[in-house]
Parts: structure tokens; sequence; C-alpha cells
């Protein structure tokens, strides 16, 4: 049995198909990069790991058990955007989810046990390179240190799946390949399995052991929302050539006019 | 250059700013002067001279009757007032605000009745409030209270909401339970909101306090007013007028500092 498994995955809202017959079994420290023109339901199928959305028929299985319907600690999750809290400190923030598992009803922790916890945190603060900035507040933070900041918040929990939704679509090019590094880095580190939502094309290639491209098969001009995406590509990283690469990128790109137009 | 791009410097913009203040007591200064150089008696405008006279005699003068202060004793009476009134109303507002914003099954139930709350005219239950309550202080202190509470709710509710998703799905990714959500991401980034809705009901309050001390009171700005009201006496009530609002300028600005002090993030842009 493989930790997650996806059986015959169909996702619609009313009328309008976003996914059709998905299949997909992913091992465990896995890190799989989803790409697709946008509208092809890689982020929806990502909220449904998340918990955050649930299918419309089959199966979504995490070690043969069905997912919960309601996001839990077991996987953590970066958002492009808002995904530290504002109203704390760098390391309050990372030290939030151990408080809240600990305490249950304060939700804080004090003397000895929070000291305990705040050597976690200055510990993963290391690890992404912010101990510089750990009494800092998120608004003082670049973007991309703030996306450090929620990957460290999402570790420290050790979730046994972290999801990124577009994590460095909002950074600066030479800022991304910086995360990219730390993120390869981690997760050598840590072996969590990883499900990475881009946009960039070029960054699945690059990034992770498995490529899964979400694209639609089969279009119709006069109803564009008859028929849904599903993954046309599942490769393993590494083992690609450049022609491969182009043809992907061909297909996406059509199918992002389709649905334009 | 357009006008719209004409920005004024700071010496310029004080100026311009202290402008209308000037223009108006010279307008009032120069009526006044002419009233009363026909008449000396007049009560309609009265000239600085007799409402220093006043002021000195309502609050640096024990009262002939009473032995008080009466400035003193109907300042305190009405800041006691609205005190518990705005307090109690932002209390409440925090609660259910929370509650509505959070949990979709208590907003299902109580939004609506909110939103009909906010509706009621509150001046209009008034009466209801002093056959309920007596005339005694809670009657006016519930008329403050159902005056501000039920927009602070909404207004509460609403900052909860537009909360980002992603931070509600963050911390449940951090295991929090729903208490948690509340007492950690909710309450404290709404804190500040509170205290900017308090500013903005505190109008709404003046105006309920004012109001009903002036239906029903023995002490209170709003009393006094109304009682000097029927001798005429611009001197005490000009004075009185200037005196509330500069009470509500330094109210307004203490919660304004106390929100910068206590939440830094917030006024830094962090939110």
């Amino acid at each position: 049995m493989s930790f997650i498994s996806v059986n015959k995955l169909w996702k619609q809202y009313g009328d309008q198909v976003v996914l059709e017959n998905l299949n997909l079994d992913v091992e465990q420290g896995e890190f799989c990069t989803l790409v697709g023109a946008s509208g092809c339901g890689k982020s929806t199928f990502l909220k449904m790991l998340l918990g955050q959305e649930t299918q419309t028929r089959g199966d979504l299985l995490l070690e043969g058990q069905t997912f919960p319907a309601e996001p839990d600690r077991n996987r953590g999750i970066v958002f492009q955007r808002y995904s530290v809290f504002p109203h704390l400190t760098v390391r309050q923030n990372v030290l939030m989810g151990l408080e809240l598992e600990q305490r249950p009803l304060l939700g804080k922790l004090f003397g000895s046990a929070r000291k305990e916890a705040l050597e976690k945190v200055d510990d993963m603060l290391a690890r992404v390179g912010l101990t510089p900035s750990a009494n800092k507040w998120p608004h003082e933070l670049s973007g991309g240190m703030q996306q450090r900041l929620a990957i460290a918040q999402s570790l420290i929990m050790r979730p046994r799946v972290l999801l990124l939704d577009e994590p460095f679509g909002a950074l600066d090019p030479g800022i991304r390949k910086d995360m990219h590094e730390l993120l390869l880095q981690l997760w050598q580190e840590i072996g969590i399995t990883i499900f990475m939502v881009t946009h960039d094309l070029h960054e699945g290639f690059y990034l992770g052991t498995r490529l899964l491209v979400f694209d639609k098969v089969r279009n119709d001009p006069h109803d564009p929302n008859a028929y849904g995406a599903t993954i046309t590509y599942d490769l393993p990283i590494g083992q690609m050539d450049r022609s491969l690469l182009q043809d992907i990128d061909q297909s996406v790109t059509n199918t992002a006019r389709h649905q334009a137009a | 250059m357009r006008l719209i791009n004409r920005t004024p410097g700071r010496l310029t913009a004080t100026a311009l700013g202290v402008l209308p203040f000037l223009i108006l007591l010279l307008i009032y200064g120069l009526a006044s002067q002419q009233r009363l150089a026909e008449n000396p008696n007049d009560k309609l405008l009265p000239g600085l001279e007799q409402m220093t006279a006043a002021v000195d005699r309502m609050a640096f003068q024990e009262d002939r009757r009473s032995g008080d202060y009466l400035m003193w004793v109907d300042s305190l009476a009405s800041l006691e007032r609205l005190g518990m009134g705005v307090g109690v109303a932002a209390l409440m507002a925090l609660v259910v605000g929370l509650a509505n914003g959070v949990l979709p099954l208590v907003r299902a139930n109580l939004a609506p009745l909110v939103s009909a709350l906010s509706m009621v005219p509150p001046l209009a239950i008034l009466p209801i409030l002093f056959i309920v309550f007596g005339l005694g202080e809670l009657s006016k202190v519930m008329l403050i209270v159902i005056g501000t509470a039920p927009i602070m709710m909404r207004d509460v509710a609403q900052r909860v909401r537009e909360l980002p998703t992603e931070q509600l799905i963050k911390i449940q990714t951090l295991g929090a339970n729903s208490w948690q959500v509340v007492t950690r991401m909710a309450l404290p980034q709404v804190l500040p909101r509170l205290i900017d809705a308090v500013r903005l009901s505190l109008g709404p309050a003046w105006l309920f306090l004012i109001a009903a001390e002036a239906i029903a009171s023995t002490e209170g700005l709003g009393y006094r007013i109304f009682l000097v009201r029927r001798y005429l006496a611009m001197d005490v009530i000009l004075p009185y007028v200037i005196w509330i609002t500069v009470l509500a300028i330094v109210i307004d600005q203490c919660l304004r500092l106390t929100n910068r002090k206590l939440f830094p993030w917030y006024n830094a842009g962090g939110h």
C-alpha cells in the first residue's frame, strides 16, 4: 500500500468539471511538483490534500485511510501570501504550533516548557536562516523571509505531508533560487513528503523527484467547462530531455489559451 | 500645475488648518461685541468676560445650594456613564462579534438578530428603558449600550471575517482547536480593530448620553446644558459644549495612542 493513493478522483462545482478521473500513488518522502495552466485543478487538488475541499467522487487515501475533511496538524501548508500571523514576532510565529499542541486550553507555554520549546524554535529558525530576524515582526521581513518563516512554522510540527501552493510565485528570481536550495536541503534533511503547486514549468523540472502535469485531454470549445483536467504526464525528474519539456510547455500553453478564449 | 497635485508644505498646512477656527472666533467676537454694545445684558452672544466668569462660577466656586463644584460633578457623572456604557458595549461587541465572525453556526443563528437590532433607532426605545430600568443610572447606561453595541458587534464580526482565509487554514494545520483559533488568532488581531470601532462609536455614545441626561437626570453635562437653557445662559452652555468637545478629543487621542502602544504590528502596516 502506498503512502498516498488517489483513485478515480473527480471534482465538480455544479456543471463545471475541474478534475476528472485522477489516479496517483505517492510514496513517503517523494517531492512532487504540480504544474499546469491556471484553472486546471492543481490548486483544487492541493486543497483536497489539505482537507479544505472534498472530492465529488473517488478515493483519496493516506495510508489506506480517508483524508480527514478538515485541515489538521499532519498536513502543513505554505501559501503564496498571508501564511504567517502578523500579530506575532518571527519567534512567536514558529512557537505557535508547539504551544497549541501542548496547551489545548491556554494555547500558551510558560516557564521551562516554554524554554524547551524555544530551543526547538531557535534551531528551526537557524535552519531556515532567520536567526538574525528572530524578534522582528513579519511586516518587517522581505517576501522571501516571510516564506522562510512560513516554512519553518509548518515544519516544526513535523507534518507527514507539506503542501506548498505557489510558495515562490511572488518572489524575485534571485530569491526564488535561494528558496529552491533551502527547500531541497530541508527536504533531504527531514525526508518529508512534499507537494508543490507551481506556475513555473522550469521550477517544476528542477525541484523534487516527480513532476505531475495537470492538463485537459479533451476540450469542447463551445463548453469549456464540460471536461476537467487530469494528470497527463507523471514523470520522474532527472530522466527528461529538453524536447519533452517543450512538448509539455506547448500542451500546457495550448490549454491556457483555450481557457482564456 | 493641476490643483489636485498641489500639496501644502508643513507650515502652510498648519496655517490652513488653523484658519477656519480663527475665522469662526473672529465672526463670533465681532457679533458678540456688537450685541453687547447695544445691550450690555445681552445673553445670546456672551463675550469672553462673561464666559470666563461663568466657568469660574461653575468650576472653581462651590455651588451655593449644594456646596459642589458643579462642572466637575457634571463631568464626573457624565464620564462615568459614558465609560460604563461604552465599556459594556465594547465587551459585548467583542464576545458576540468574535463568535459571529469565527463560528458559522453562531453566525447563522445570531447575525440576523444583530443586524435587525442595529437598525432600531435607540432614542425611540429610550421611553422603554425609562419604564423598564427606572430613571436612575441604569437606563442611561443601557441607552449607550443599546445604541452602540450592535454596530460594534457587526464591525468586529466583519473584521474577523476579513482576516485572510490562509491564516485560518494555517492555524488549523498547526493543530489549533476552535477555541484556540479564537484566542490565538482572531482575538489578538481584532483587539486593535475594536479600539478603532470604539473610537468611531464615541460620537453616537455622547449623543445618547446627552439625550438621556437631558430627559431624566440630576447631574451631568447634558443635564446642565438643558437646565440652564431655561435662563438662556449661553455663557454656561458655550463653555460646556467646548468642554465636551475637548473631552471627546482627549478620549479619542488617548485611545489612538493606546492602540499604537499596545499593537505596534497593527499600526506599522502589519495587517
